[in-house]
Order: structure tokens, then sequence, then C-alpha cells
């Protein structure tokens, strides 16, 4: 077990951009990057774990910034939906309507990012034991799935070409 | 039909950059440092009189600036149609979660440490459950003071009693019908039907940050749809004048009506006075949002329908009891929409209906997608489904046989007209979709049971007869145009229709019109509010008015420079050119900020649009019957599913769903879809399992997103989406609203499906499926108890 002291000073790099900062033990990555860093596009949707609204990459992989405490995150890359710049899934997102209000889109941006990745064919299965972690309450998912499946046809494309 | 240039076309949102890329700013994105933080303490306890606060602990820990309670504000009362609530519990709580006591600090972390320090003392009192029991002989009355509330006429609330608004609708003679209707040969179906209150789950938790700056003027930014409507309250409950606040909407993340009328403001506006000079921020936690804050209302409902052999309705006689919980906010509003929509979309002669809003000790509730009708629809197709059983009809084809149309009048005696949608068509194409004639049961080889269900249902926007709207039009330098609305963008993509409508008028590129995404009560045209499926078509005709007003201006400019009369000019493809010699003409970014000759003589000025719009003919109802002219328009639909149950567990698939509605012309066809598609989603989730849990003493106990599910990726069905689009006169373009009503059939649809599937009647919401397993349960012992 690692005994933390009132402030810890961490090294992270985030969105290919190495900090070092002075943090408290309880603080959160998620309040790290929006109170901190002003990185508000990771969005606060319930602090429980429960909506998948905060969801960043930590070393690639998907996790929920409310339930990770920032000094566990010292030394590793966190990628944040402002890391993102013209990637299959946003233009996806935005052909296929597959946000309406925008609150969950980050994160469920980020969580699919990564599945992508993981699963680069397509697989209903895996995609509903992914996505079911990200809550949406505007599209009735129909815009997501078609976002998921245009972005997975276009990434397909330029590993071909 | 006629053929248009942007409309109809689905250019991508203007807001996908931002939201895709996270760089959008909701309210809560935009505090300051140096913000101070509040934090509520909610309430334990459904019902009890709270007989001390101890703040002392509280008001000494480090970084406290303050520790509020109901006494510190003795005389406030907020309500949007019916002052009824302190913004603090005063005396004694009335729902679980009620916020009691608030601190604030200089971070959230000291805030919500001094919470735990608080101490209050409450003496439990006995609950109030449900409408009935709060309408039952000798039940406490919850607001002893109900007279004395400041209200607007249209509510009528009975003192003495929990019934916070009664909307009475009566039509022909309905208990003449009932007492000869069996004796005359037609069949009666009586019913009961009835669920729980729930929330609206709005993805963004409401958010204020409020400023009371030292020049007297207070500054509220809020997650709101109402900023207009909110600087009004504001005035009324704080005694400012409106000239004195500001109030500011970010985009939202999500409405649903869960963030019209007033919510956290009255409080951060109170906790700023205290403190001017430093803003103070307000926010949600997802359990406040869920509990403190108001969801969405539950209802018991009586229903009596007769109905001649053939399946002619013949009388509605109905008692709606909307559960408002402990205030009546929207609902008392909510509650007389249902009854002005009480029969549904048919034709109905005799109507005798009451429709109540009622206070119990649940959490309170608000609007909701829907307004009224989504309840009322799920009483009227239940009704409809066994009213279909008795007669040995197919449930579509009765409904088709009373679908209302054009020259029927209304519950309230408006007649319909032209602009009325065409439901038939809407019930044939749900049925085209989803393979009706092929059957509607069927028993899989694994032992599931597919079924499928239908149900219609119609909505009219319930609105103020004086809703408004405003607009303005303005350019830039290189002729763009940039519209100003008092809209908010809570993710329905209203500004997306706008700028097609104004693109549309000036026969422009979308892609050249701007529509401005955050509203400032100082800088915004007015607006009445962002509700009510209402703002493509109020602010729309606004848009056109002020593009009008300045194709005129520009016309009049343009007539100088090219020395003709001004009504020999067109605007159009970014000109201003003669009609009969197109080629003679200028841009208009040579003219929208006034025309400068070769010699440096200028004349012109900028340019600017000035629109507004105003209901028309709209009139109150009648306090004894209900008679009145309250709809501004009827979108009229139909709704079906097909569903797999699981007959050994009650378990429930959604494998396809459809809707057709009657929109008038689609404006933006890729979101209307998706706000069809999005409504309909949600109203999977409201029937099938979204409801809230209490115990004995009614307190929830699912009060997270945990425990309170909402759909899930993977559990969506397909969407079939038809629009029939007949012509709204009056709307832009022919337009008309269609934010809300795809959620209004779902329940009815599931419930008929279900219950086709589990061979049982459910009549009550939601068709989870410990509750399916039970009641196909109580059917086969029953069925075995008479063998």
């Amino acid at each position: 077990m690692t005994i933390y002291g009132p402030a810890e000073t961490i090294e992270l790099q985030i969105n290919m951009e190495s900090i070092r900062l002075a943090v408290q033990p309880g603080l959160s990555l998620m309040r790290l990057l929006r109170e901190r860093l002003g990185l508000t596009g990771t969005r606060c949707g319930c602090e429980n774990g429960d909506c998948g609204a905060c969801t960043v990459l930590l070393a690639g992989v998907p996790v929920k910034s409310c339930m990770v405490l920032a000094v566990e995150c010292a030394g590793q890359a966190i990628r944040t939906i402002e890391g993102l710049r013209d990637h299959p899934l946003q233009r996806a997102f935005t052909a296929e309507q597959g946000f309406q209000c925008g609150f969950c889109t980050s994160g469920m941006i980020m969580n699919a990012v990564a599945l992508l990745e993981a699963h680069p064919q397509p697989d209903e299965a895996a995609d509903r034991e992914w996505l079911q972690s990200n809550l949406c309450r505007c599209t009735g998912y129909e815009g997501i799935r078609r976002a998921l499946a245009r972005a997975r046809r276009e990434m397909a494309e330029d590993r071909g070409g | 039909m006629k053929t248009f240039n942007s409309i109809g076309t689905s250019p991508l949102r203007a807001d996908a950059a931002a939201k895709t890329g996270g760089t959008l700013r909701y309210t809560d994105d935009r505090v300051r440092p140096g913000t101070l933080q509040a934090a509520v303490l909610a309430s334990p306890y459904a019902h009890a009189r709270i007989t001390a606060i101890d703040t002392a602990a509280a008001r000494r820990a480090p970084g406290v600036r303050g520790v509020f309670t109901g006494a510190d504000w003795p005389e406030v009362l907020i309500g949007l149609y019916l002052g009824d609530k302190p913004p603090l519990a005063r005396g004694a709580v009335r729902y679980y979660g009620e916020p009691v006591a608030v601190v604030v600090a200089d971070d959230e972390a000291a805030a919500l440490a001094a919470l735990r320090l608080l101490e209050v003392q409450f003496e439990p009192l006995p609950t109030l459950a449900s409408p009935s029991a709060a309408l039952a002989a000798g039940a406490a009355v919850l607001h002893p003071a109900l007279a004395d509330y400041r209200r607007i006429p249209a509510i009528l609330p009975e003192p003495g009693s929990n019934v916070a608004n009664r909307t009475r609708i009566r039509k022909g003679d309905a208990a003449a019908v009932f007492a000869t209707a069996e004796a005359a040969g037609a069949v009666v179906m009586e019913g009961c039907f009835s669920f729980p209150p729930g929330d609206h789950v709005a993805m963004e938790p409401r958010a204020v940050l409020a400023e009371y700056g030292l020049d007297g003027r207070l500054t509220v930014a809020s997650s709101t749809q109402s900023p207009f409507g909110v600087r009004t309250l504001l005035a009324k409950a704080l005694g400012l004048p409106e000239r004195d606040i500001v109030v500011r909407a970010a985009p939202v993340g999500g409405g649903f009506g869960g963030k019209a009328g007033i919510q956290l403001e009255p409080l951060a506006a109170l906790l700023a006075l205290r403190f001017p000079g430093r803003p103070v921020r307000l926010t949600n936690t997802r359990e406040l949002d869920l509990l403190s804050s108001p969801g969405r209302p539950g209802l018991e409902s009586y229903v009596r329908l007769a109905a001649r052999p053939d399946g002619e309705l013949l009388a509605l006689d109905m008692d709606l009891l909307f559960d408002s919980g402990a205030y009546a906010d929207y609902a008392v509003n909510v509650s007389r929409a249902a009854a002005a929509a009480c029969t549904g979309p048919y034709r109905v002669p005799h109507v005798r209906v009451d429709s109540l809003c009622v206070y119990t000790n649940h959490p309170f509730a608000t609007a909701f997608r829907g307004f009224g009708h989504i309840e009322l629809s799920y009483a009227t197709e239940r009704a409809m489904d066994l009213l279909a059983e008795r007669l040995g009809m197919d449930p579509a084809e009765l409904r088709r046989r009373n679908a209302i149309l054009p020259g029927d009048t209304t519950p309230t005696g408006a007649s319909l007209d032209a602009s009325t949608g065409d439901l038939p068509a809407c019930i044939d194409a749900v049925r085209r979709r989803l393979d009706w004639t092929a059957g509607t049961r069927s028993v899989q080889a694994d032992g599931k049971v597919r079924a499928k269900g239908l149900a219609c249902f119609w909505k009219a926007p319930a609105i103020p007869t004086f809703t408004e709207a405003a607009a303005t039009v303005s350019f830039a330098e290189d002729g763009s145009v940039c519209l100003a609305t008092g809209v908010v963008e809570i993710g329905q993509g209203t500004h997306d229709g706008l700028r097609l409508l104004v693109a549309e008028a000036l026969a422009m590129d979308p892609g050249l019109v701007r529509v401005i995404n955050e509203v400032d009560t100082d800088l915004s045209p007015h607006d009445w509010t962002t509700a009510a499926s209402r703002s493509l078509f109020m602010a729309g005709r606004a848009a056109l008015q002020a593009v009008e007003d300045a194709t005129g201006q520009i016309r009049q400019t343009a007539a100088a420079v090219l020395r003709c009369p001004p009504e020999d000019l067109a605007v159009g493809g970014g000109r201003v050119c003669l009609r009969d010699d197109p080629e003679r003409g200028l841009p208009l970014a040579a003219l929208v900020l006034g025309y400068v000759y070769p010699d440096g003589n200028a004349v012109g000025g900028p340019v600017i649009g000035r629109g507004r719009y105003i209901a028309r003919h709209l009139s109150g109802m009648d306090p004894a019957s209900g008679a009145g002219r309250p709809g501004l328009e009827w979108t009229m639909g139909a709704e079906g599913v097909e569903i797999e149950l699981d007959p050994r567990d009650g378990r429930l698939r959604v494998l396809r769903s459809a809707c057709a509605m009657d929109v008038g012309t689609v404006v933006h066809p890729a979101l209307a879809r998706a706000q069809v598609v999005g409504a309909m989603g949600m109203g999977i989730g409201y029937a099938t399992r979204e409801a809230f849990q209490f115990d004995s003493h009614e307190a929830v106990v699912n009060g997270s997103l945990r425990d309170y599910k909402i759909l899930r990726y993977g559990e969506d069905p397909q969407y079939f989406i038809d629009f029939v689009e007949t012509p709204q006169g009056d709307g832009p373009y022919g337009a008309r609203g269609l934010g809300e009503q795809g959620i209004i059939g779902m329940p009815g649809a599931l419930a008929q499906a279900v219950s086709t599937a589990a061979g049982v009647q459910l009549c009550e919401l939601p068709l989870t499926p410990e509750y399916i397993w039970r009641s196909m349960r109580a059917a086969r012992n029953k069925t075995e108890g008479q063998a």
C-alpha cells in the first residue's frame, strides 16, 4: 500500500504533453482534468461511475475518470476528448446524428476509440458489453450505433489503403 | 407540393465540432476561480416536522462562509403557476430529498464536510403514498396555506384538500350515455391504469452560477430551458425588478422539460445576494438531481368507455389523478393539458373528465416530455385495448375507426381545421412497418412469445394564450447572416432547423447562416420558453418575419443604388437584383452594412431585421366545462412495437419499433428522425423500467443511476420512422412541432404488446420482468382456481 502525503507532485502525460503538478491524494482524475487543467470536455454526470460521461483513456484503456485518483495516474499517459482531433469517430458521430445534447458524447467517443482498437471488426456482443457503460438520454442509441459502423468502415478502408 | 431549396435537406449540425470535440462549454464548465461553492443537505424523510437545526458546528468548520436554512428567508415562496415552495424547507419536509439547509464554502470539499456537521432534529409524520391516499377522507393536508398561495387564474386549487388543480371537461352528456348504454346494446369498458413518478435523467445535472454585482444587478447563468421565465419568476420571488436581473443560458445537456420553469435559480440567487461581488455555484450531484430537483408525475386513472358493438365510441368518463408529489410546479398545468386532450386522438361525442393534480409525499413533479399527453395516452390507449378485447376487435382497427379528423371537435369544443394531421395514414404506415396483417402474436420454437402493439397519440402545446417569440437577423461584412432568438439549444437541434428556414427565405446557402446558440436575457430577443415543441414553429415564424424586414431594408438601399423602385428587386443567392433582369444587381456584402459609392458617399446603414410572433386565437378553458381553444396546433401519430417475451421469467426484448407522425413540412429530415427515435427510446425506458421505488415511508430507494435504470446501448430496437406531411397552415413553411411527440404512444404500444404476449392485461407501469411474471402467475392461478 502506498502512503501519500498531503500533496503529491506527480508527472502525467496528458494528450501527448508532459505536465508536472502537485495534487491532493483525494483528488479524482476527473476533477484534476476539469478543475485544475480546464479540460472540461470530460463531463461530470454522476461522479459515481454509473454514466460514463467522464470516460478517458488511461494508458490506452478507457476508465471512468471520476473513479480514478489523480495520484494513481502518475507517470501514465492520459488521453481526453481534447486530445482527439478529426478522428473518424468524431466525423461519424457528426454524420450519423450520434449526439444531440452532447453531454455524453466525449465519454462515449473515448470509450468507442478504445473499442474500435480492440475490436476493429463488427462485433455486436463486444459493442454492447463496452458501450453499456455509457448512458445517452437523447439518441435512443440509433445514431451512436450507426456512427460506430461508419467509423469502423472508414478505419477499415484506411487500413486497406 | 412546394419545392424548397434548403428545407428538406440535412446539413450537419452547427454544433457538431464543439460537441464531438469536447470544447462546448455547458454552464458548469464556466466556473471562475474564487467562486463560492454551495452544498445542499437533503431530507432523509418524506414527511417530517423539523423541530431544530443546529448549525453552530458547521459554521465554525474551515472554509465555511455561511450556513442557511428555511428560516433565513421566511417570506419567499417559489412557484411557476402556484407559489407553494420555499427555497429551503420551513418547519417541515414534504418529500424525501427536500433541501433542508445549504452550506456555502470556499471549496466544494469544505462545503460537503460541513454538511456532515449539521444537526437536524426531525419528527417523522405519516406519509401520503398515492393520489388516492391523499384524496381519502381524513388525509393530512400537505399545504394548509393553499388558499393564500399566489397563482395564475387558470389553475384551480381546492384549499383544505390536497388538490392543487382540478380541470373539468364536460362535453355532451356522458352520464346519460352510460346510464342507458347497456340497455341500448352498447359495450362498456371499465379500467384502472397507473404508474409511479420518475425522473428525466438528463445527462447534465442542473447547474447554476449566480452573482450579485456591486452595481446591484443579479447575474444568473443556468442550465435552463426558460431564461426569460427564470428572469420573471426570480423577479417575483425576490422582489427585484426584471431590469436588475440577467439570465444566461449556455447550451443545455438535455432538458426533456426538467429544466423548464424555475429550478435551482432562486436558492442560488438568494445565496448570491448574501455575498455581493462573489459568484456562487450551486450544481446538483446526480443524487440531488434525481431526488431533490423535480421529476415527472405519476398517475392513477379510472376510465370508463362506452362504444357501439361496431366499435364507434360513444362516451368517455375518466378521472385522472396526477401524482404531483410535494409541490405543484409545472404539474398543475400538466394535469390541465391532459384534460384538454383527454379523449386521445379519437372522436368521442360525450365526455366527463376530471383531471386532478394531487399533492403527495413523493418527489415533486414538473414538465416532462409529452407534458400530460404521455400519461393521458397510457390511460386512454389501455382503455382502448380493453375495449377492443371486449368487442373482439383488432385494437388497431378500433383506433382507425374512431380516428379524429378535420371537422371534428376536441374535448374542449375547438374545431379541427384543414391543418389537422392525417391519423389514419399514420396508423396504416405503422401497420405496414410491423407486418400487422401477418398476425400480432406468435410462439417461437424456444418458447418465447413475440407480440405486437399499436397505439395512437396527439399533442398540442400547453402554453399561455399569449405565448410569443422574437428574432433578429443581422449581417456581417461578407454578406453572411446571423440569427438571434431566445431559443435555448438543449440538444433538440432547433437552431439547425431555424437556420434552414432563414436560408430558405433568403434563397441562400445554409452554411452562410449562423444561429447564436447562447441566450442572454439582456441581449437576446424575448422568447416564452424552450418547451412545448413550439420553438421551431414560433421562433421560426419570428425569424421569417425578421428576414422579411431585413430584405425590405436591403431592397430599399439597393433601390437607390440601382435606381429602381424597391418592389422591382428580389433577394436571393447572396445578391439583390432586378426581378426581370437578374444580371443587374449587387452582392449583399456590398450593402448590408450600407452602400458606399465610388466617391465615398454612403447610404443605408447596417441592416437589422426584426421579427416577432404571438400565438393567435387561443383562449383559456371554462372552469365548469373546459370549453375553449387552448391548442395551438395538433401533431398526431401512431406508434407500434414488436416485443419478445420469455414467459418463464418475464424478461422482455423490444425488437422493432415504428412511428408514423404527421408533422407538416419536415424541415431537417435527419434531425427530425433523430428527435423521434430518441423520444421512442426514452419511451421504452419509461414503459419498461423507469420509476421511483419507495420504501414503506416513501423514501426513494433507487436514487442513483446505478439503481434507476435508463435504456442502455444494445437494448435499443430497430426504429422505423415515417413522416406524413399535411402542412400546418400557419406554421413556418407548413411545419409544426415534433420534439416531444415520439415518446407519447410508446407506453401504450408496449403495454398492448406485452399484454398480448403475456395473455393478461397489464395495467401498471413499468413493465418489469417481475411485474409481468407475477401478473402471468396470478392469471394462471385464477384460471386454475376456476377449473
